[in-house]
């Protein structure tokens, strides 16, 4: 990480107190993600309607109302059409509010953005760093002021970012807004922040703080129950910081966590928490299905729709959260449920039941048809009899008769959906095939798979309906007959992953999964006596006892894991030396000295040997013999020292009792077997006598049984000495 | 005019986005900005009193669509049409007196006249006041396209004496702006002292050793207690803090600092404190022209209890909180739901919102205000003095002509 320029941060430091320098701000209008794909190929997130109304309103709006003077709006993806919305809306004629749009079609991610930004030197004083999908009613001044105090005494606090208690589903590990929890810990006093994680590895549980952070801070609160609302109030010297790291993309991910990490320029980032006030980032479906009820049920208020009363057309609240707006046509015997909002000029057929949704403009709504939970924008034509549950579509939508839409489907932009299809749960449905992925950053898929359909998304929307038209002419459709469009295979994360982020509520057996999970996890970890918090997500790794049994259980680990190395080996007939080095890089891996290795291989070779076929005892012997021959020089590396030998004896004791009980007869036979061929020595087997002297009864088993062959090497020891006498 | 249209938006998203709030700031802040929109309005030679109907009517029906839940803005923009009309009627009976035509122009106007009384004193154009008609169904329902192009008392008149008048026109066109502007003034300075008007009164309606009950925090219950105070009058308060705002509380606090012996109670409490109340003082949001009152959240049940103890229910209202209109479904269309967030902390609850997790069953409403029907007021105080709730409509009937009750842009506007 390079240095900031001092001479940068000096001048714009001496302008700031100089001049009172109007507020201003940055809104990225490009998310620089894919999570709103397909819908994001052919319409900028900023620009999706959010209760009929394009998000990027609602932040425009919030930053005027938060008293900012001046907006720069970037724009990457899509910029023509964010740039041409602008100017057809009422933000570019304000008075005391400039919006000003930048341009850019090489920047893949918001450091990108903010570098060009610092190139065109139009940022002079504090501003507020917003993507254009934040939906925020909080008042500024607050922080703002807290910023400036803190900036005056210390001038490398640059940042402060907004945080509000939010509690993640204790079962999913999830916000609300279909986020990761983040952990972060706080300086209780001076609202410092000195760690920020918002990729948890869950399932190990575990947290690493590092040990400086303890010792230079006398008191430190860690909290999980904290949102990012993704508000930043930044310092001029950030998009310095930004120029000087080129290496920095996602502001998140890399500036804080940067910042935090390096300790050498000592730049400071503070949290300003708020609690009445909402503040969100529409991040993925399911934040958009969450933000969206928030303002149903007002918790943005004036941001709602009947106060907000954008375009022309007043929109009236009524009993129960119905949000109308003028010219709707509704038969006498449709039902509208609360909790809804339904646009301008739409009409609803007879006997039609709709609740908890979204309808937009202009769309005709047949009869008979069941919607609950959807989003459906402008002019979507439903035929009658169709059941849609928790689904988003997209305008110019045609659904014939009888579709049924299974929860969590996106249909994108004129997708026609045939007679009486289904379309299945969490599918995702396009005019535009799915894109090649690419193995890259995640930073740069964007733009990546961008370009490479660039070509289609110039095209205006009746180009590609006639192009997908004609090729459906000639293939039989996905979608039933008479559809048009191409289901996405699922990706990014796969099925998996799927019900996280989608619109559709968690499938009931996946929370009981989950909360099974959970139990589970609390019972072990009360034997372990860790924090009840740590539970785990993963299924596999339940076999693992708690944290600070960590030894035993990297044991097993490794154990295993030399045991599927060797297994790997035997099967493929790898070389000695090849398996060696193997061992040699798990050994140092799990940090683990010669006399594991010793164990975990011997336990391996035994297994093996057990595993193979035998009939009888004596044939058991002779598989043993066999592998042990063969085998041999992959031990012996590690039975340099008779302490080692010593633990291939106890380990093949261990075995005996527990695990591989067909051996406990055969324990004195392989024994001298093994002397024969040199894998233990005389002393070894006598010091595990000598050692086993103290022991219980019950240990002494095998000691017992291997008593002729101790008493044979006792004797011909001591006739060894004797002849030396 | 660019202009205008630029300060237009700037005033209607101040409106929309509730950063003017209260009824008094709301209608004082209307009425300046009415003033500066008529004082930039260019006026033709003729049929100026037409242009500026319109160009006010034009901004108002905006300002209203920015917040109509806040009537205050309506009933200002309203008042100042009356004033428009008022001045080019007088002027026009001046002018049309002068030519010896007094006879013509009188003849609709025969049922007032003596129907006004001192109360209207406030009002200096008061000598031309004449339209004291009941708002008819046919002005209501048609948008009636004439009859707002020439200002209705002098509908007969005006029209056949058109030409014979054209010689004043000029004079009549500047003498019009500026009494308008002057007319305005006043109009802006009433807003202000109507806690003074209102004050003064009340001495007449609290006495010794009394009990007063009220609810929530209003600028003019506060005067109107305190100039009951200086009067000498010893008497208690007890305030209900007014949930969720708790606006009671900082009532108690300054009844309390300005030596008033103050009790604050829960909202909760208020039925059981009732039956020792002399009488119950409130303040209003607006007074709709049946008697009801829109007023914050609570009072209806503070009603109910003063009515069920026979407890006087006395409400303070400023004129420009007289609506000229009936309400209609005043729970729901001239409410205000604002955000739950008043009412509980959301981070204690967002795992009650979760509505992914199937445990999001949790709605908070949290209702602006309330409507008390007319039959539970005792008194409503206004700056012109005390009035019965069934007087209403005739109160109102002096500061709004009927033509008006309809603000709506007209389809063709002259210029």
């Amino acid at each position: 990480m390079g240095a900031p320029k001092k001479s940068a941060v000096r001048v714009s430091e001496d302008t700031d107190e100089l001049v009172r320098v109007p507020l201003q701000a940055i809104l990225l209008a490009d998310s620089f993600t894919t999570k709103f794909r397909p819908i994001t190929l052919q319409r900028p997130k900023v620009l999706l309607p959010l209760l009929n109304v394009p998000m990027i309103n609602y932040t425009l709006m919030w930053l005027e109302s938060a008293g900012v003077e001046e907006v720069f709006v970037f724009c990457c993806a899509h910029s023509k059409q964010v740039i041409s919305y602008l100017e057809k809306s009422q933000w570019l004629s304000q008075p005391n509010f400039t919006v000003t749009t930048i341009e850019s079609h090489n920047s893949v991610s918001a450091g990108d953005a903010l570098r060009l930004i610092y190139e065109r030197n139009v940022i002079h004083g504090d501003f507020v760093l917003i993507s254009g999908d934040t939906i925020s009613n909080m008042s500024l001044t607050e922080a703002l002021r807290e910023h400036k105090e803190r900036k005056k005494k210390d001038s490398n606090a640059v940042m402060t970012m907004v945080i509000k208690r939010s509690k993640p589903n204790p079962a999913i590990r999830q916000s609300r807004l279909g986020t990761d929890e983040i952990f972060m810990a706080i300086d209780p006093d001076t609202k410092q922040l000195l760690y920020y994680e918002d990729k948890a590895d869950h399932s190990k549980a575990i947290l690493h703080l590092e040990k400086s952070l303890l010792a230079d801070n006398p008191s430190l609160s860690l909290h999980h129950d904290k949102q990012d609302c993704f508000i930043d109030i930044c310092s001029p010297e950030v998009l310095s910081l930004f120029t000087d790291n080129f290496d920095y993309q996602h502001v998140r991910r890399h500036f804080v966590k940067g910042l935090l990490v390096d300790d050498l320029m000592g730049y400071k980032i503070f949290v300003h928490e708020i609690h009445s006030d909402y503040a969100a980032r529409i991040d993925n479906f399911r934040s958009y299905d969450t933000v969206s009820k928030d303002i149903i049920h007002r918790w943005t208020y004036p941001l709602v729709p009947d106060v907000m009363n954008f375009g022309n057309t007043a929109t009236k609240l009524e009993r129960q959260g119905m949000y109308r707006a003028s010219e709707i046509s509704q038969s006498q015997s449709a039902v509208i449920g609360p909790f809804t909002a339904i646009g301008f000029g739409t009409k609803i057929g007879n006997n039609t039941k709709i609740s908890s949704s979204v309808v937009g403009e202009g769309c005709k709504i047949g009869s008979n048809v069941y919607i609950e939970g959807c989003y459906i924008w402008d002019n979507v034509i439903i035929e009658d009899g169709c059941k849609l549950r928790n689904a988003v579509v997209c305008d110019g939508v045609t659904m014939k008769s009888g579709v049924v839409l299974e929860p969590g489907v996106i249909l994108s932009f004129k997708v026609v959906v045939g007679q009486g299809f289904v379309v299945p749960s969490y599918s995702k449905v396009s005019l535009l095939q799915q894109p090649v992925e690419e193995d890259s950053d995640e930073e740069l898929e964007y733009a990546d798979s961008t370009s490479a359909i660039t070509s289609k998304v110039d095209m205006s929307d009746e180009e590609v309906a006639s192009q997908v038209l004609d090729t459906h002419l000639h293939s039989a459709s996905e979608l039933g007959v008479g559809g048009v469009g191409y289901i996405w295979s699922k990706c990014e994360g796969g099925h998996e992953e799927e019900w996280r982020h989608s619109v559709a509520p968690i499938p009931a057996d996946k929370i009981s999964e989950a909360m099974k999970i959970m139990e589970d996890e609390l019972e072990l970890t009360y034997d372990g006596s860790i924090l009840p918090a740590s539970g785990e997500l993963k299924p596999d790794c339940n076999d693992s006892e708690g944290d600070d049994n960590e030894d035993s259980r990297d044991d097993s680990y490794f154990e295993k894991e030399v045991e599927a190395t060797f297994l790997r080996a035997a099967q493929e007939n790898i070389q000695e030396a090849h398996l060696i080095l193997e061992v040699n890089s798990l050994k140092l891996s799990y940090n683990k000295v010669a006399a594991d290795c010793a164990g975990a291989v011997f336990y391996a070779l035994m297994k093996y040997a057990l595993d193979t076929v035998h009939s009888s005892a004596d044939s058991l012997v002779q598989n043993v013999k066999d592998i042990l021959r063969k085998w041999k020089n992959v031990l012996r590396p590690y039975l340099t020292d008779i302490d080692d030998q010593i633990e291939v004896i106890l380990k093949f004791e261990e075995m005996c009792s527990e695990s591989a009980k067909a051996f406990a007869p055969l324990f004195t036979s392989i024994l001298h077997f093994m002397y024969e061929e040199d894998i233990v020595e005389e002393d070894a087997i006598l010091n595990w006598d000598d050692e086993k002297k103290d022991a219980d009864d019950s240990d002494k088993v095998f000691v017992k049984q291997a008593q002729g062959l101790i008493q044979w090497l006792r004797d011909a020891s001591e006739e060894d000495d004797d002849e030396e006498e | 005019m660019p202009d205008v249209q630029s300060l237009v938006n700037e005033f209607v998203n101040q409106l929309k986005t509730r950063k003017i709030e209260g009824s008094q700031a709301t209608a004082k802040q209307t009425a300046e900005f009415l003033r500066s929109v008529i004082s930039q309005q260019r006026v033709p030679h003729t049929n100026q009193a037409a242009t500026l109907i319109n160009a006010v009517r034009d901004v108002g029906e905006q300002l209203i669509a920015a917040n109509p839940v806040e009537l205050a803005v309506g009933n200002i923009v309203r008042r100042v049409l009356h004033i428009i009309r008022e001045e080019d009627h007088s002027l026009t009976t001046a002018a049309v007196a002068g030519l010896g035509l007094t006879a013509a122009s009188d003849d609709e106007n025969d049922v007032d006249r003596d129907d006004h009384p001192v109360l209207s004193a406030a009002v200096v154009a008061a000598a031309a006041r004449s339209t004291l008609r009941p708002p008819s169904l046919q002005t209501l329902l048609e948008d009636m396209p004439d009859s707002a192009a020439i200002p209705p008392p002098s509908s007969s008149g005006g029209e056949s004496e058109g030409k014979s008048r054209s010689v004043d026109k000029g004079s009549i066109g500047r003498k019009l702006k500026h009494d308008v502007i002057e007319a305005v003034n006043e109009l802006i300075q009433d807003i202000a002292t109507c806690y003074d008007q209102i004050a003064e009164q009340a001495v007449e309606h609290i006495h010794q050793n009394e009990v007063i009950l009220t609810l929530g925090s209003s600028k003019t219950v506060l005067e109107f207690l305190c100039a009951a105070k200086e009067k000498k009058r010893s008497f208690k308060v007890i305030v209900s803090e007014g949930a969720p705002r708790y606006q009671g509380h900082l009532l108690a606090k300054e009844l309390a600092a300005r030596g008033l012996q103050t009790t604050l109670i829960t909202d909760s409490a208020i039925f059981a404190m009732v039956s020792r109340v002399n009488m119950v003082i409130v303040g209003a949001h607006a007074v709709m022209a049946n008697g009801g009152v829109i007023a914050p959240v609570g009072l209806n049940m503070v009603a109910l209890a003063a009515q069920r103890h026979a407890v006087p229910f006395v409400v303070l209202a400023g004129s420009h909180k007289l609506c000229p209109l009936y309400p209609h479904n005043p729970e729901v269309l001239l409410n205000e739901l604002r955000s739950p967030s008043e009412l509980l902390d959301f981070g204690e609850f967002s795992d009650c919102m979760d509505s992914a997790s199937g445990a999001g069953s949790l709605h908070v409403v949290n209702p602006t205000f309330d409507y008390v029907p007319p039959k539970f007021v005792s008194l409503f105080i206004t700056d012109t003095g005390g009035h019965n709730p069934s007087y209403m409509y005739k109160l109102i009937a002096d500061y709004y002509s009927a033509d008006d009750l309809v603000v709506k842009r007209r389809a063709v506007t002259g210029n």
